[in-house]
């Protein structure tokens, strides 16, 4: 066979290859670009404009759908409260995640009933988590009568009718939901740290807290940057528990961005505007996304992006 | 609060057996803890189901009660084959409708996609992998206005498909990266082995490999399922109406249908979370392995 034979033969099998990859991608590639790519880019359109989401785009307005934003107290309200959220997981929730785990990381009785009735929340729909818990928190219901029966009845509150006690009341819900979740992403990362370093460093003298401090923090770093990064995510989009319980209200007191986005854009038809929330949420979201890429990522090993947990 | 009280003797033994041996006061707290935690889960699971075994009449006049008194059947009877049973149970199949569609378009195009990027060297590769993990880390709220649109025109508004196609794409990502690094770990000469035996390409992929990626294809279908099962937003923003709806939109609307119906509305959503639990209980391991599998490696 010539040389050039050989060439055109290995050609063509190249350009098999390459149908038969681009045959491979194209689905997802379809799929993804329509339903997750496609709709980011339209949100970044329809933001500069003035639009009810019928008829043709024609009314552009630049950059005012997102003066009106910074300018709306209730948008302003909603971006504290997402970043109260946020703060409050962080300082409560994940700590209290990473205790629990350390607690289940030992060898007791009842470790494994524990660790699987901890997760259930996690399973519920938000729905469901929402009703339930909005049945118990109404005035006079199971939560205030508990109260009363141990004597406690002072501290009772309108849980969530009360425009400054309803993101506390929202984010012990929330906590509820999404703790087992932190806690099983830890626990698991915990399992990953070989005892023997452990009791090496309690032998060589170190005391349990130092342990801890010094040795098991660190090694837990990868996973920890992992929660606190899915965790921040969760909370810059938080829409259904709240929607489910007070749909923003007490006039606006627990509107967060999505609530906020979801009213304008879909209950109000200001599309427009809308969007131009949905943006802000996005870069919310692309800030702390190039913040875990820079400080975060590259620390850890390579492995560590498979992460995302849900 | 360093506690040298309890000595550790300064043996190999030490910390383990330790902890072990009898109740120490530190051992009482955490079980102390560890109790509160379960019963802070159990007392609203356990006070939807009972609830729903009450009168009106009970929950308002003693809502601390644990058991009913008398137990009353009737709204679960009305909710599983009475009045609201046809509004029920079209609520359940629509729900199970979406995650079928869902898990099945997910996992086909994340498959064939992981398995191009697992096991092809290709010019672009990692811009596209790279692509498909953005979708990880972004959030998928920002999508759903124009979602409402395109859905729209598609002429999808108000069909399942409209929400099933957003819904696989959405869990595409994470599909695709926990395939991926599962899909590279079958050994090159099984592959080599099988072109020799004259298999190509597609051949490989279905004969082989995604019989043995089995675990990894049973985890990523329950991850899906879990979420499709529980989607809210998307669902609220297509679907309209009652017949329409899946079962988070169903309960909630249930709700505010019947807001004077206490018992009745816990009935339905303990129905409505039964789905998710027995769900739970058999597919745990997949649900855990899943969310945990990547995340510490590092």
């Amino acid at each position: 066979m010539t040389a050039a034979g050989r060439a055109e033969r290995a050609g063509a099998r190249r350009r098999r290859t390459g149908r038969m990859i681009l045959a491979f991608l194209l689905p997802a590639l379809l799929l993804y670009g329509l339903f997750v790519l496609l709709p980011v880019i339209q949100a970044a359109r329809y933001s500069l404009f003035k639009w009810n989401g019928l008829g043709a785009l024609t009314e552009f307005v630049g950059l005012k759908n997102y003066l009106t934003a910074f300018g709306s107290p209730i948008f302003v309200t909603s971006v504290s409260n997402n970043l109260l959220v946020i703060v409050l997981s962080l300082g409560i929730q994940i700590p209290f995640s990473l205790g629990l785990a350390v607690l289940l990381n030992r060898r007791f009785p009842g470790r494994a009933v524990f660790r699987l009735l901890f997760f259930v929340p996690y399973v519920l729909s938000e729905a469901v988590t929402g009703i339930v818990f909005s049945l118990m928190l109404r005035p006079g219901s199971l939560l205030d009568s508990g109260l009363t029966a141990v004597g406690l009845g002072g501290l009772i509150q309108d849980w969530l009718g009360d425009g400054t006690m309803v993101m506390i009341t929202l984010f012990v819900i929330i906590s509820w939901k999404y703790f087992g979740f932190h806690m099983i992403l830890l626990l698991a990362g915990l399992q990953g740290i070989p005892r023997e370093i452990e009791e090496a460093a309690l032998i060589d003298g170190a005391d349990r807290r130092g342990v801890f401090r010094h040795i098991t923090l660190p090694l837990l770093g990868p996973t920890l940057r992992v929660s606190v990064f899915l965790s921040i995510i969760g909370a810059l989009q938080l829409f259904d528990i709240v929607w489910v319980m007070t749909a923003g209200g007490p006039l606006n007191a627990s509107s967060t961005m999505a609530i906020s986005m979801f009213k304008s854009g879909f209950v109000a038809r200001q599309m427009g505007y809308g969007s131009a929330q949905a943006v802000i949420l996005f870069l919310f979201g692309l800030v702390v996304a190039l913040l875990y890429q820079r400080f975060v990522l590259r620390r850890d090993t390579d492995g560590a992006l498979t992460v995302y947990g849900g | 609060m360093a506690t040298p009280a309890r000595v550790t003797p300064v043996t190999v033994t030490s910390t383990a057996h330790a902890s072990r041996r009898g109740p120490s006061v530190r051992g009482t707290v955490a079980y102390g803890l560890l109790i509160v935690v379960a019963a802070a889960i159990l007392v609203p699971i356990g006070y939807a189901l009972l609830g729903g075994f009450k009168t009106n009449g009970q929950l308002a006049a003693n809502p601390g009660a644990i058991l009913p008194n008398p137990w009353v059947v009737d709204n679960y009877i009305d909710v599983l084959v009475g009045k609201n049973a046809a509004v029920f149970w079209r609520q359940a199949l629509n729900s199970v409708m979406v995650a079928v569609v869902c898990v099945l378009l997910t996992v086909g195009c994340a498959s064939m996609a992981a398995f191009v990027f697992a096991r092809f060297a290709f010019r672009g590769r990692e811009a596209l992998y790279t692509l498909f993990v953005f979708g990880l880390l972004f959030p998928s709220a920002v999508a759903i206005l124009p979602l409402i649109i395109l859905v729209r025109d598609f002429g999808l508004s108000g069909n399942l498909l409209g929400v099933a196609l957003p819904e696989a794409a959405f869990a595409l990502p994470l599909t695709v990266v926990i395939l991926r690094p599962f899909f590279k770990s079958i050994p090159v000469e099984l592959e080599d082995a099988a072109r020799v035996d004259g298999c190509t390409a597609f051949g490989f992929f279905w004969r082989i490999l995604l019989p043995l990626a089995r675990p990894a294809l049973a985890t990523v279908s329950v991850l899906a399922i879990v979420s499709t099962w529980n989607a809210f937003f998307l669902p609220l923003v297509i679907l309209n109406g009652a017949d329409q709806w899946t079962l988070p939109l169903g309960v909630m609307n249930f709700s505010t249908e019947y807001s004077s119906d206490q018992a009745r509305v816990l009935a339905y959503t303990v129905v409505a979370m039964i789905p998710a639990l027995i769900f739970y209980a058999l597919a745990e391991r997949h649900i855990v392995s899943g969310l945990t599998g990547g995340s510490v490696k590092g």
